[in-house]
């Protein structure tokens, strides 16, 4: 008879507390994965197979070890569990370790959240197929100059989460997810070639959007970008566009957690009740959205998921927090434990977005007589603990309120501090595609170092 | 490299088993796969048709310690393991893996990957015979192996000497990871090869506080050593490398932006590389002609100063394998001689794509990921130029001399590294150093650019990962002093 996912990290949790642990807890995530590509037409790559592993924590009077393994036969768990608990021997009693209390998971969870779609499973793979040429043969008819393609991709997932502690805890949900993508090709002078992308990801299969959408778009954003140039070194208004916007707003949610908080390597130390930010940003992480990509009716370490306002018309109201990092700094968490199966949970987002404004994207870009719209970023050029910015980027040039012409091979960069005062128009086009999302913003000001 | 292939019994007395015959042994003790296992999976791989199958068996065991608050916070560790089936049929692939050793798993595997190909073929017999391979790590007693008590000192005295650096360091920060690879491959074309792969990362992370001044800084290092790495890389030196760069910071000026002469110091500048033509070499993009350097062999790609080598045979390097993950050997590869465009860095399909041997540049992260071109180490070879000749030369610009990271776009070719301790030129002088900021480039055009070369050849210690298509492998990068007359600095100082 076939144990459930559940029984296991029941039974693994009960071994850790036979052999002496004070508190355990277990995660045991299984899926099942699909990818394809497709490129000029034909298939170049597919990949299925499903996985499993577990994740177990010991405490053990208040010292901590975190393992895994995938290997779950009985005898194997026994050892598994042994050598758990003799690493947490070697480690030092820290008295803040350990599960979150048991109000944590007090709340009802929600219900409603559509994370997983039963019909995804019948999708067969000549339908994803299917989808991935559609893409594909779209970019090509788009625009004549889109002469070469890195391939259309059809992904799928679908899986199980388990997570048991030994406070009585017992937690499982189901979650799937699809994406298509497509990326396209085209040439320019110099040997330089442009490529572009653009994708649909939802939960339900249904929410796709068309894959004739998904390759027109890529194509129009890989032709927009031929001829690119540098521009001169200047200070300009810059206009981020959701893709962008959504970059910056996950990099930014680093600056925002309780581990960035108690270690101080954070520009918002000391900020919070504070106007940190324009009134117009608005700044939400929320895992009880209903069919978001990043929804959950628990985190990692079992706390019941809520909406957390991080920023409220500027104001900055809290960091994301995981129950270590809110008793290391006298809080609350926030249920944003983040944990995959080997680590230890820290905090992190979930569906974090960025809130819509009232402007229209065309009013946003004719507000520029001369300015940068920033469509692409690239680097590690984020000091979360200075706020001090630097990235390559690229995009399209605005001259008297009109894309002129395509840009590359330049930086933005400013200090987070002034940069988050300096947006000063919000669009209201929130669309998301992500875990994380935003709308199109303007910040009045960066400095664009080219030429 | 030796072609001639051992026995299949593994060992025979007369010489240490090399990294084939040592994982061989493994794999068939531990899971009982032995050659008739494998050759009737790859035949059920090549069931269905297809050119060309392989196995890859993975045992991955991992340890790691985090020291944070002067204690020992938390200990962790754990086993991967898995084997990836792989069919090429034309230029399909199908792919497959499973967590579950038994028999009936991997035959499931084996026959879900199968699926792609469309030509019907009767696979003749399949007979693997291991390759010989050198060791480039032969390390003695893997840190793996080592008690974690045992390593707890180190961690220690890494905290110890941070603090004891300078007052005004308040929190450290040491983690370090090891882990000990085993891996199997078996390919339709009869060749078995495997490998013992160690490896060794210590990281620590300094915060320095003056007043309302917060600067961090991270340094560390490794590769494929054991413990014996401390005896020449003291945790000591490490850490007060941290807390230097750490404290440094609060005098950091703000970096220029525009275009400047930049002085790119030896070591781990070797990114330049890595991102303005490593990537773009890779034989997967200019098989798709989607990288700026395809169909540019034999031509000018860089000044003629520029020799650059990718080379997986360097000993003990965190960047080095002893064999690629699709059982070719590894090999020093030229890809730029003086300036020119020698050719690609290939992966299986790209290899039989040019018609040209495998170079050992076929990688994957684990057995859940398809094997593509990648990097191992990638240096540039020293010049003629003394190293302060270089500093002399330059009136206004930019010392480099650690980096965070880079990044590129193989298409049109620009690529950016951003840079955590890097110092104004004034007059041929270093002289205050700047805050972090991000250089932007373009590959060919940057390259041309190289004017002066140092004869100061170093290699980074052991800490770059490089990312491509959602799989991460452990690099190495290395570089002289080299001036690039040109580049665009993304400084906020105009």
């Amino acid at each position: 008879m076939a144990e459930s996912l559940l029984d296991i990290a029941e039974h693994v949790v009960k071994l850790a507390r036979q052999g002496g642990a004070d508190a355990a807890d277990a995660v045991l995530d299984s899926g099942v994965e699909f990818s394809v590509t497709v490129r000029r037409g034909e298939v170049e790559k597919l990949i299925e197979a499903s996985a499993r592993g577990l994740g177990l924590r010991v405490f053990r009077g208040g010292r901590c070890a975190v393992t895994y393994t995938s290997d779950l036969a009985p005898a194997a768990l026994a050892r598994f569990v042994e050598q758990a608990l003799d690493l947490a021997a070697i480690t030092d009693p820290d008295p803040l370790a350990g599960l979150p209390d048991p109000e944590a998971w007090a709340p009802p969870q929600p219900t409603d959240l559509a994370a997983y779609d039963p019909t995804l499973g019948d999708v067969t793979a000549e339908q994803k197929i299917e989808l991935a040429r559609r893409a594909e043969a779209a970019a090509f008819a788009a625009d004549p100059r889109v002469t070469n393609s890195d391939g259309a991709s059809f992904s799928s997932e679908y899986g199980e989460r388990v997570l048991v502690n030994s406070l009585g805890f017992a937690g499982v949900y189901r979650a799937s997810g699809c994406s298509l993508t497509m990326e396209a090709i085209a040439d320019d002078t110099d040997g330089k070639k442009r490529n572009d992308y653009w994708y649909t990801a939802a939960r339900a299969f249904a929410d796709l959007e068309s894959p004739e959408e998904v390759g027109r778009i890529a194509a129009e954003r890989t032709v927009r970008k031929l001829g690119a140039r540098q521009v001169a070194t200047q200070t300009v208004p810059v206009v981020w566009d959701p893709m962008v916007a959504r970059s910056f707003v996950g990099n930014l949610a680093r600056a925002m957690t309780g581990d960035a908080l108690y270690r101080r390597a954070t520009f918002l130390i000391d900020r919070e009740g504070e106007q940190v930010a324009s009134p117009l940003i608005t700044l939400i992480d929320d895992p009880t959205l209903r069919g978001r990509l990043r929804s959950r009716p628990f985190d990692g370490e079992g706390t019941t998921s809520r909406r957390n306002e991080v920023l409220v018309e500027g104001v900055f109201r809290g960091f994301l927090m995981d129950t270590y990092s809110a008793r290391k700094t006298g809080r609350q968490t926030t249920g944003n434990a983040s944990r995959g199966v080997s680590g230890s949970p820290s905090p992190g987002t979930t569906n974090f977005y960025m809130a819509a404004g009232a402007s229209k994207p065309a009013e946003i870009i004719r507000s520029v007589e001369s300015g940068l719209y920033l469509t692409e970023m690239m680097g590690f050029g984020w000091n979360i603990t200075t706020g001090d910015f630097s990235q390559g980027a690229a995009g399209l040039w605005i001259e008297r309120g009109e894309l002129a012409y395509p840009v590359s091979e330049i930086n933005v960069s400013g200090n987070l501090v002034e940069m988050l005062q300096d947006v000063d128009m919000v669009g209201d086009d929130l669309v998301f595609r992500a875990g994380t999302a935003a709308p199109t913003f303007r910040m009045r000001k960066l400095v664009v170092s080219g030429l | 490299m030796s072609a001639s292939p051992a026995p299949r019994a593994p060992g025979d007395g007369a010489s240490p088993p090399g990294p084939s015959q040592q994982a061989a042994a493994f794999f068939a003790a531990r899971f009982g796969i032995d050659a008739p296992v494998m050759e009737d999976l790859l035949a059920c791989a090549l069931s269905e048709g297809g050119d060309y199958a392989d196995l890859y068996f993975e045992h991955r065991q991992t340890a790691s310690l985090l020291f944070e608050e002067q204690a020992v916070k938390r200990a962790g560790g754990g086993v991967l393991q898995g084997v990836g089936i792989r069919v090429v049929s034309g230029d399909a692939t199908g792919y497959a893996y499973t967590e579950d050793f038994s028999q009936d798993s991997m035959r499931q595997a084996a026959r879900t990957a199968a699926r792609i190909a469309r030509h019907n073929r009767e696979p003749g017999p399949i007979d693997v015979t291991p390759i010989a391979l050198p060791n480039r790590y032969p390390v003695l007693l893997p840190s793996i192996d080592v008690r974690a008590a045992e390593k707890l000192g180190l961690l220690r005295r890494a905290d110890e000497a941070a603090r004891a650096y300078d007052p005004s360091i308040t929190r450290v920060v040491v983690s370090l990871a090891d882990e000990q690879r085993h891996l199997l491959i078996a390919t339709s074309d009869g060749r078995l090869a495997g490998d013992v792969q160690p490896m060794l990362r210590i990281s620590i992370q300094c915060l320095s506080e003056r007043g309302k001044s917060r600067q961090t800084a991270v340094g560390g290092g490794g590769g494929r050593f054991g413990l014996e790495y401390f005896d020449t890389h003291t945790p000591e030196d490490l850490a007060r490398e941290a807390a230097r760069q750490a404290v440094l910071l609060h005098d950091a000026v703000e970096a220029p932006a525009g275009q400047f002469p930049v002085v790119l110091g030896a070591g781990d500048s070797g990114i330049l590389l890595h991102e303005a033509v490593g990537h773009g070499l890779e034989a997967d993009f200019n098989r798709k002609q989607t990288s700026n350097y395809s169909g540019r062999v034999g031509k000018p790609v860089a000044s003629p100063l520029c020799t650059v080598v990718d080379d997986g045979t360097i000993d003990f390097s965190r960047g080095s394998i002893n064999v690629d993950d699709e059982g070719n050997p590894t090999a020093r590869n030229v890809l730029i001689a003086d300036g020119v465009l020698q050719g690609y860095m290939q992966d299986h399909i790209s290899a039989r794509h040019f018609g040209v041997t495998p170079s050992g540049n076929g990688r994957r992260e684990t057995f859940k990921h398809m094997p593509m071109p990648r990097m191992t180490n990638t240096y540039m070879l020293p010049g003629e130029s003394a190293p302060e000749d270089i500093l002399r030369a330059v009136p206004k610009g930019l010392y480099c001399v650690a980096y965070g990271g880079g990044q590129v776009n193989i298409s049109n070719g620009d690529f950016v590294f951003s840079v955590t301790e890097a110092y104004m030129i004034e007059n041929g002088h270093v002289t205050a150093p700047v805050r972090n900021v991000t250089l932007i480039g373009n590959g060919p055009d940057t390259l041309s650019k190289v004017t002066m070369v140092g004869s100061d050849l170093k290699l980074s210690d052991g800490r770059w990962t490089c990312g491509k298509e959602g799989q991460s492998v452990p690099v190495g990068v290395g570089m002289p002093t080299v001036l690039v007359s040109s580049i665009t600095v993304g400084g906020t100082k105009q």
